[in-house]
């Protein structure tokens, strides 16, 4: 496994919040990461700062050992996709799609037809009158068309609707299959991409809370339920990220499980259930106050 | 599909009872890494690891260039392994939810001979 992207020591503060934090990660060549985390997490911070839109106060970031920053080697590989992408005001989705072969050598114009037909995109209609789930199609479509080896998504899908977005990772996944790349992808709907991932980046507060393969989290952690006792019975020593109690139930969520503490719990007769890639995230982020919060409380 | 262990766990569980249930025989191809991927909405590199674990473990054999096969014998073996597992995984669970309804062995026994097609 070769590393693509590697962040030391990377920090980035505006004026007396630091939206970064001190982070070290390596994301892995070919592989799909999450980078998941609350709003005000860091993310678009984070985002901005490896494709060179944003200079790090401290620490580094490259690609492929190369910093982004105005770097045009690092730069035609890498295809970042806004949330809120401008374009110019005359522009119709056609004309976004025929100047896309100038910044991305891999685009490939056939798929992108193919999407627009998917996603039934009006590609002759001005970007100014599309409606918000179109103009996201038009992201989605140059994200997957472009088959940048460094494919980043921030919150693609602001608009559009269940059936548009379930065909963005259908057609994601059998285009990574057929032509593997580094993808990014940025998200809330943790529940609906937690399987394509492989790689998951939680960031909160500016620093790295989860850097792990999805895998790994879900067989690390499990939800215990029964009566008090036996519950805190099976779960003393471990790590309790989440406790919940009614009368005399508990309901324990706890990391770091292995087949023996499941095995235990089951035989004390204690439910032992699953978690989901989202409830972990909500339970290891949602108790710490952002920056935010603790600057305006 | 989603039981809370590994994906590729359950991949690898998934073909195991095919093979089992006889939709898989023996010396027959298995779907590509990427027809799972697809199939599952899964990530490609989960099912390959799904299907590795099975490579390593005899029941499926690469052919270079084609494709995955079922090895075999991979039936038998797969179900002796089942069989192995039938205790702790059915029997025992059984035995304490009777246990805990007031439902001794001899009674447990009645009611499987009830419900068994004769």
């Amino acid at each position: 496994m070769t590393t693509i992207v590697e962040a030391r020591g990377l920090t980035k503060r505006y004026r007396g919040v630091t939206a970064v934090d001190g982070v070290d990660f390596q994301l892995a060549r070919n592989t799909i990461t999450g980078l998941l985390g609350r709003n005000g997490a860091g993310k678009t911070t984070l985002m901005h700062l490896l494709t060179g839109q944003e200079f790090a106060t401290n620490g580094s970031i490259t690609i492929a050992g190369e910093s982004p920053v105005e770097n045009p080697r690092v730069l035609q590989h890498t295809c970042f996709i806004k949330e809120s992408q401008r374009y110019p005001d005359d522009f119709k989705p056609k004309h976004v799609f025929a100047a896309a072969p100038g910044f991305f050598p891999n685009w490939d114009a056939d798929f992108a037809r193919e999407l627009a037909a998917e996603l039934r995109l009006p590609v002759d209609r001005r970007i100014k009158k599309l409606s918000r789930g179109q103009l996201s199609s038009v992201g989605i479509i140059v994200g997957l068309a472009s088959r940048a080896p460094i494919t980043i998504f921030d919150e693609p899908y602001l608009g559009l609707d269940a059936v548009a977005r379930q065909a963005f990772y259908d057609r994601l996944l059998a285009d990574y299959a057929a032509h593997p790349r580094t993808i990014i992808l940025s998200t809330h709907l943790i529940d609906e991409v937690a399987d394509l991932l492989e790689h998951a980046l939680v960031i909160d507060n500016g620093r790295i809370l989860i850097d792990s393969p999805v895998d790994a989290l879900r067989a690390h952690a499990a939800t215990l339920a029964g009566p008090a006792e036996a519950v805190e019975t099976a779960v003393a020593g471990l790590e309790v990220i989440h406790r919940e109690r009614l009368g005399g139930f508990v309901s324990a969520t706890v990391a770091g499980i292995t087949d023996d503490v499941t095995r235990s719990a089951r035989a004390a007769g204690l439910e032992v259930g699953p978690v989901s890639l989202q409830q972990l995230i909500i339970r290891q982020t949602g108790g710490t106050p952002t920056e935010h919060e603790e600057v305006t409380r | 599909m989603d039981d809370g262990r590994p994906i590729f766990l359950q991949i690898a569980e998934l073909v195991e009872r095919q093979i089992i249930d006889g939709s898989l025989p023996e010396g027959e191809q298995v779907p590509s890494t990427n027809e799972f991927a697809a199939f599952h909405r899964i990530n490609p590199a989960t099912a390959l690891k799904g299907i590795s674990l099975l490579v390593d473990a005899g029941v499926l054999y690469k052919r270079r260039g084609i494709g995955m096969f079922v090895a075999d014998g991979a039936r038998d073996r797969l179900i002796s392994e089942r069989r192995a597992r039938f205790t702790t995984e059915y029997v025992r669970p059984l035995l304490r939810e009777g246990a805990a309804l007031g439902l001794d062995a001899a009674a447990l026994i009645d009611l499987i001979r009830k419900e068994s097609p004769s």
